[in-house]
């Protein structure tokens, strides 16, 4: 055994499989131990917040400041509201309103403001330029006035019954905020989704179901398949014929097609989790069974199954010291692909929409499923899908390597 | 022949498949095993002798015709009539490497062997010497064997150890079906002296197939000789060898290479 | 004496196995053939006769490696080329090698006469296909192959004609050697007979100038070549004519070889069956002294110290056991 698992050890592609699904597994149980709570719990109001680190407005007004002087900020407070498509956008302007832009360089930012304050006018209505087009040019404007002019700003409370308002502070352009001193900050590494909730959370509890639904589909179709392989396998005649009818059976329709008739007509309010893995569980057992058959075949005109039956031993004996153990390798190779199947499964009935209720729990098929129903791939929103995909495919990435690397193992003639 | 029979068998025949791809594996033949009789069944791939062999064994069913014995039709329909023949038939086969389930101990393979004798409720004790004579009785020693696995064996070794398990379950009849093909010439001669012992000291009778007939010459009082499926000769070794009638047996002694006598190539 | 066709002076490989460990498997080995002759190489399985096959064609492929030694064939060294060159000008046309399973070699989805154009683009481009044919014709005529056999596919073919007609492909271009690896222990008997009278006739006729055979039957070594030398431990222990190996050996291990054949034919049953107990050593560390020592009857515990060389004695006879041939005689006539 000891010796068996530091082979499998030696295998490159195993070891890197095994790591790549080890780190998935750590992502799925460490981090929401971090981030407890709800996954499904809604965080954000509106949709698709940006990943990224929220820091509270209202908290951060009322913390302790402290004054720096850094010479680069009024330049990065400026960047920030003018990017470089927006000093395009200004001197298309300037060329649609007739004002001379020779030797000027969109990165000389002191020559464009000076332009542009000289000239810019609302009220001017160039040729040619869409109503959104001068919207644009004007909410550009008053974002430079903003960030150009450093009046200080003044923070009033007003008072509910008067409706006075009363100067608490005033904020320089030189006050800073230690974020460590703000109440709340609110971590959102992958942004939130169309419904605002944590993908990342999401995540770790969809890879959780996921491979929940993986385990128990990969299990039943490795137990259906190996009981209905080694039965017909074993014992030949017409038990073989009638086992290989039934599998023939289930091989010619499509497993596929089959998961979404039963997924269907089980209804929405019944499909758990657990019942769409009993679902594929069911419909992907043939090849299994096939598998385990030709390999009993051959093993059961080996001489010590036939030396078992000389010594008297009975059926079930035979199967299980005999024939079992020489099959237990090839046995749990089939079962990681039925895993990673399952998975595979899981996702592409969810996408369909055939997947668990949507209400308890997230799957990876189902937060895709959801990221296509709010057009998130259309308007760029790729933390709400884009993670997932790459989940999948590492997951089933890591699950195949994994079953490569066992067979470079148990299978000496694929030794390099 | 004075001598008791043992294992008969009339008109027996097997048959694998049906319709077109029919084909007659052994066809209609007869034979008569004498108790404590050295038996070879000299054959080329594909004469039916192992086919013949498992029929005998009662691992596979004869299509038609009967097998006796002890004088008596055999019946193993059930299986606990099938156990109480295997009591009295065993077996050695071809590949020693592929004869033991990699998964158990030597310990394991020898005490199975008790207790399908009725010795399951001995004390350990009289196991252990048991097993200890058994592999005294091949030269092979049980201390060095106990808690190690076959596949650390040599296949001679593990060979001898199919004897010592033989010697263990003391059948009436051995069958040996090419039990010294897969080892070595060197280690050949001990396993053939130590069918001998088996059948020297025990009484067994011994059935060796083989396709080897020099062997067969070498070492069985009976010679069987096979051809697809049908025995076209038998009798003592003596006569079978050194001076056949069949057509069959003569090509294939000429067709050995020999020592002392010339090894004429032109008859090709 | 004839000119020499094959000459291996202290030829040394190894295998590297995953786990880097080296096994010695030819470790020494001196031989030479002249033209005309056979060499029979015997010994039990493990001993290394197979991998000093393969070494002898100087085609050298994980894990086997070359360590040192030289191999010459008729006054070319070839152990100095690189295996592209190996490939390209030695195989097929100054040596030929035919593995015990070669019937299996051939892709069934090719008539035969294709790998027989194959083998001539390689060698000899400027050979066009009718003339190959005509070439191919011959040849299988005259060694009593039938001509149809040239467009048939292998699956046409039964066990014995198979290994009879790769035998005839992969001597086209006559070689000066053929190393022929157990080329009929997977057949029957009587095809057996068939590729060994082949290979006499190549010889007879002078299709091949030598011939390499590695068998571990020894009767049929007896019968088809005229030297025999064994093999033990990667190590030649003995080496003379035929009939003096099987009915005089001197060596203790081919002593016991020699002992354990097996032939129908009169005198058979009386005579004595010799068992050796005991495997051969494991090559990853080969014992220090005589490598038989261990499983040897005579050996005494200095045989285990020193280290022997091969000695001649008698015509073309050498061996390697540390006592003299008169001891050894006497021991065996006393039993």
């Amino acid at each position: 055994m000891k010796h068996i698992l530091s082979q499998v050890f030696h295998s490159g592609k195993f070891v890197v499989g095994f790591c790549i699904f080890m780190s998935i597994l750590l992502l799925m149980i460490f981090y929401p131990i971090f981030n407890p709570g709800n996954p499904l719990q809604i965080v954000s109001i509106g949709t698709f917040a940006e990943p990224g680190i929220y820091v509270s407005v209202y908290d951060a007004v009322d913390s302790d400041m402290n004054t720096l002087k850094l010479d680069e900020a009024p330049a990065k407070r400026l960047d920030s509201v003018l990017k470089s498509e927006d000093r395009v956008k200004m001197v298309m302007w300037f060329d649609a309103a007739g004002i001379p832009v020779d030797n000027l360089s969109i990165h000389d930012t002191e020559a464009l403001l000076t332009l542009w304050e000289e000239n810019y006018d609302a009220t001017i209505r160039p040729e040619g330029m869409t109503k959104a087009d001068r919207n644009y040019f004007q909410r550009l404007d008053g974002n430079l006035k903003k960030v150009i002019v450093t009046h200080d700003k003044v923070l009033a409370r007003q008072d509910p019954s008067s409706s006075e308002l009363s100067v608490i502070r005033t904020i320089e352009d030189t006050d800073y905020v230690n974020i460590k001193k703000v109440a709340n900050v609110k971590r959102l590494p992958l942004g939130t989704d169309n419904f605002g909730r944590d993908v990342l959370k999401e995540l770790a509890a969809a890879i959780k179901t996921s491979i929940f639904i993986g385990l128990v589909a990969g299990s039943i179709a490795t137990l259906i398949g190996l009981t209905f392989g080694l039965l017909s396998g074993f014992i030949g005649g017409l038990v073989d014929d009638f086992i290989m009818f039934i599998t023939n059976i289930f091989t010619v329709i499509p497993a596929f097609v089959l998961l979404i008739l039963i997924s269907y007509s089980i209804g929405q309010d019944q499909r758990g989790p657990t019942t769409v893995a009993v679902v594929i569980g069911l419909t992907v057992w043939t090849w299994t069974a096939r598998a385990v058959r030709s390999q009993v075949i051959s093993l059961r005109n080996r001489d010590h199954v036939n030396l078992s039956k000389l010594s008297g031993h009975n059926l079930f004996l035979i199967i299980f010291t005999d024939i079992l153990p020489y099959i237990a390798s090839y046995v749990i190779m089939a079962l990681i692909l039925q895993i990673s199947g399952a998975i595979l499964a899981e996702a592409q009935l969810s996408l369909l929409g055939l997947g668990p209720k949507t209400t308890e729990v997230p799957t990876l098929g189902l937060m895709m499923n959801w990221s296509m129903l709010y057009t998130a791939h259309l308007n760029g929103y790729w933390w709400a899908y884009f993670p997932v995909i790459l989940t999948i495919a590492l997951i089933s990435f890591s699950l195949n390597l994994m079953n490569t690397g066992l067979d470079q193992v148990f299978n000496p003639t694929l030794r390099d | 022949m004075a001598k008791e029979l043992c294992l008969s068998g009339k008109n027996v025949t097997k048959v694998f498949g049906f319709g077109d791809k029919k084909t007659v594996a052994v066809n209609h033949v007869d034979f008569d095993f004498h108790v404590g009789e050295f038996v070879s069944i000299v054959g080329e791939s594909g004469s039916g002798k192992t086919t013949l062999a498992k029929m005998l064994l009662g691992l596979i069913h004869e299509t038609e015709g009967e097998i006796s014995f002890l004088g008596k039709p055999r019946e193993i329909k059930g299986r606990k009539q099938k156990r109480e023949y295997w009591k009295e038939i065993q077996a050695i086969f071809q590949d020693p490497f592929s004869s033991y389930n990699v998964f158990h101990k030597i310990d394991a393979v020898l005490l199975d062997c008790i207790k399908m004798r009725g010795g399951k409720k001995l004390p350990y004790e009289k196991k252990v010497e048991m097993m200890t004579e058994a592999c005294s009785f091949v030269n092979l020693k049980f201390e060095e064997l106990t808690n190690k696995y076959p596949f650390e064996l040599s296949g001679g070794q593990m060979q001898r150890l199919m004897i010592a398990r033989i010697f263990l379950l003391k059948p009436k009849i051995l069958l040996a079906d090419e039990p010294t093909s897969m080892i070595d010439a060197c280690s050949r001669a001990t396993i053939l002296e130590m069918l001998q012992n088996l059948r020297n000291e025990i009484g067994m009778t011994i059935i060796f197939i083989t396709h080897d007939i020099g062997l067969a010459y070498f070492i069985s009082d009976t010679v069987f000789i096979m051809e697809k499926g049908n025995i076209v000769e038998y009798g003592p070794a003596e006569k079978v060898i050194l001076n056949p009638e069949a057509e069959y047996t003569k090509r294939l002694i000429s067709d050995v290479p020999k020592i002392h006598e010339e090894w004429d190539l032109s008859t090709v | 004496m004839g000119k020499v066709m094959l000459e291996v002076k202290d030829l040394k490989t190894k295998y590297i196995t995953r786990f880097k460990e080296d096994v010695y498997a030819v470790d020494g080995v001196t031989l030479q053939i002249e033209e005309g002759k056979s060499l029979g190489i015997a010994g039990e399985s493990g001993c290394g006769k197979s991998t000093l096959a393969l070494s002898l064609m100087g085609y050298y492929f994980a894990p086997l490696h070359y360590t040192s030694g030289d191999i010459i064939i008729d006054g070319r060294n070839v152990s100095t080329l690189d295996t592209d060159e190996v490939r390209r000008e030695v195989l097929g046309k100054e040596i030929a090698y035919i593995p015990q399973a070669a019937m299996n070699a051939l892709n069934p989805t090719q008539k035969i006469i294709r790998f027989i154009e194959d083998v001539i683009k390689v060698h000899k481009p400027e050979m066009t296909k009718p003339e190959v044919y005509e070439m191919a014709k011959e040849r299988f005529h005259i060694l009593g192959l039938p001509e149809k056999v040239l467009d048939q596919y292998a699956v046409e073919l039964s066990g014995g004609m198979k290994q009879r007609t790769v035998i005839a492909i992969s001597t086209i271009l006559s070689p000066k050697v053929l190393i022929a690896d157990e080329p009929s222990s997977a057949l029957d008997v009587t095809s057996q007979k068939m590729v060994i009278k082949m290979l006499r006739d190549l010889m007879e006729k002078g299709y091949i100038k030598s011939m390499i055979f590695i068998t571990h039957e020894l009767p049929l070594l007896y019968n088809v070549t005229d030297d025999i030398m064994v093999m033990y431990a990667g190590q030649i222990v003995e080496r003379g004519s035929a009939k003096d190996m099987v009915f005089d050996p001197i060596h203790p291990y081919s002593k016991g070889l020699m002992g354990s054949i097996i032939v129908p034919e009169t005198g058979t049953r009386e005579h004595e069956l010799i068992a050796i107990p005991g495997t051969p050593p494991n090559l990853k560390k080969p014992p220090a002294g005589c490598r038989f020592a261990a499983r040897c009857k005579y050996a005494t515990p200095e045989c285990k110290i020193y280290n022997m060389e091969m000695k001649e004695f008698g015509e073309g006879r050498s061996q390697r056991c540390r006592f003299s041939v008169e001891h050894l005689r006497e021991v065996y006539a006393n039993g």
